[in-house]
């Protein structure tokens, strides 16, 4: 019965969070197209469908998503827990004794990636575009290590209370650098790919992580140490799938012998 | 009637898709690792299933209604549109897809339940809802303008990478001296805008305009857009905290 006025409350605000859009693409279809909406019912249909939908979904992600997130971080991080691993009391751990955690993100992170349809159609999509240069698959892979990576490096961040800027900072360097060198044509890919990883699904539950870990970890604050899992997720990729790209350009030049600087494009176009 | 439905079976399995792998690991932690099954199974059950059908409805609804009224506004008006009304949709369009963006709202949620917690804003239902919103109309003005922006560097032709390396270049300088506590939020803000709404729609946009002007190339620029979009969120957000800390 609760859960029915929940979801009401929820699909109710959802109405509210979808008219802007809705409004806004109708004025500019009557204002500036001119004439009326093609498709009455089917656009009717549809925003209810959307509404409706995101109801239903902000509702489980309070009543599943973050709660899960939360309950494992307090699971990974519970004293009796790590008493039992780790064999000290929880006034001597130290980072290295959060290594479930560590392991748990790289999971996670890994495999949500690895799973993420948005990924996988832009992928084919690259595979298409690139004539088969930039295989599925590796991709895929490429992305997925990163996603994974960031996630675990983003809670060895929260654990040591190091700050958020440091990690962002560097890694947009080796970001540059790695533009500078790495084929062209993966280049626009990499960037976009960053996005792709951090899903509507994603999102809530590596954030719930992260302030759960905050919560759980002495001597940290979910305000201060909590957010920051989504951003290193989202970067992370960047630098994996760059680093795809050079090291198929490095396989390739070591298979053939002493390559003609004329043929370079080419073959980094090959390599892929 | 009958493609909808399959339509919807498609949605439905790329949603969860979605979940599934989250759900793996979990269960393998908790039967491996903490050798534990988990008490409320069955409220975990149904708000699993919550999630993958809201998802699949949205999706579903997305594809019906809006996605093709948006792109096709956004292909007309890219060809044929004049500089003015470009940039005025280029705005309205990324601001009212932010708005609507459900891990946008689930995110800013959290924060003010942890801004709340923290002791930063008052414990009132009415003091959260509005850090949440404000949280959400600071984001998607900076994703309308991060598209202005976009829009007019198609048509002048200005570089993507200075503008986006200058970008980050002031998140670091903005950084230093913003309110710690607003940090972490703002730098998650940029990874969550560019999401399941606003995504296509924008790609749409960048497409367009670039295959209306000579010698562009329609992928790089599409994705330039979507670039602008999760930097500026950061921007805006980290300049918020500062405004709000003077005042």
């Amino acid at each position: 019965m609760e859960l029915i006025v929940t979801s009401l409350q929820f699909i109710v605000d959802s109405a509210l969070d979808v008219l802007p859009i809705a409004v806004f693409l109708f004025a500019f279809q009557r204002l500036v197209i001119g004439g009326p909406m093609p498709n009455r019912k089917q656009i009717a249909v549809g925003f209810l469908f959307v509404v409706v939908g995101l109801g239903f979904f902000l509702v489980g992600l309070e009543q599943t998503l973050f709660p899960l997130g939360r309950l494992m971080a307090q699971q990974l991080t519970d004293p009796d827990f790590l008493q039992e691993i780790a064999g000290i009391g929880a006034s001597a751990l130290v980072w290295q004794d959060y290594y479930w955690v560590y392991l748990f993100a790289l999971a996670i992170g890994f495999s949500a990636a690895l799973a993420e349809p948005a990924l996988i159609a832009v992928a084919m999509k690259a595979n298409t575009v690139s004539g088969g240069a930039i295989g599925v698959w590796g991709l895929r892979v490429a992305v997925a290590i990163g996603a994974g990576i960031g996630v675990s490096l983003g809670c060895f961040r929260i654990i040591t209370g190091l700050p958020l800027h440091y990690f962002i900072a560097a890694a947009y360097l080796v970001v540059i650098v790695q533009t500078a060198m790495a084929p062209k044509l993966i280049v626009p890919l990499a960037y976009d790919s960053g996005g792709v990883t951090t899903s509507t699904v994603t999102v809530p539950i590596v954030t719930a992580l992260g302030l759960g870990l905050a919560e759980a970890v002495p001597g940290r604050s979910p305000l201060l140490d909590g957010f920051g899992l989504v951003a290193f997720a989202a970067l992370f990729p960047i630098i994996s799938v760059l680093a795809y790209g050079q090291i198929a350009v490095l396989r390739e030049r070591a298979s053939t012998s002493a390559p003609d600087e004329r043929d370079k494009a080419k073959e980094e176009n090959h390599a892929l | 009637m009958k493609n909808s439905l399959i339509a919807l079976g498609k949605d439905a399995l790329s949603s969860l898709r979605d979940l599934l792998p989250i759900v793996i690991v979990i269960s393998v932690f908790q039967v491996f690792v903490f050798r534990d099954s988990a008490s409320n199974l069955m409220a975990l059950a149904v708000g699993g299933l919550l999630v993958v059908a809201g998802l699949t409805f949205f999706i579903f609804g997305l594809r019906l209604a809006l996605f093709p009224i948006g792109e096709g506004l956004a292909d007309s008006l890219a060809r044929k549109g004049s500089t003015f009304w470009r940039i005025v949709f280029a705005f309205f369009l990324g601001f009212g897809t932010t708005i609507a963006e459900p891990a946008l709202i689930a995110v800013a949620a959290e924060a003010a339940e942890v801004a709340a917690a923290a002791e930063a804003i008052a414990p009132s239902v009415e003091a959260k809802d509005s850090y949440a919103r404000n949280l959400r109309m600071t984001v998607a003005l900076a994703v309308g303008v991060a598209l202005v922006v976009g829009v007019i560097r198609i048509l002048a032709n200005w570089s993507l990478p200075l503008l986006i390396i200058g970008g980050y270049i002031l998140v670091i300088l903005l950084t230093a001296v913003a309110p710690k506590e607003v940090v972490g939020v703002a730098y998650d803000s940029g990874g969550v805008t560019t999401s399941t709404v606003t995504v296509p729609l924008v790609a749409a946009l960048g497409v367009g305009l670039a295959s209306s002007i000579k010698g562009r190339n329609p992928m790089t620029d599409g994705f330039g857009l979507i670039a602008f979009a999760s930097l500026t969120p950061i921007l805006f957000v980290l300049v918020y905290g500062i405004v709000v800390q003077w005042s």
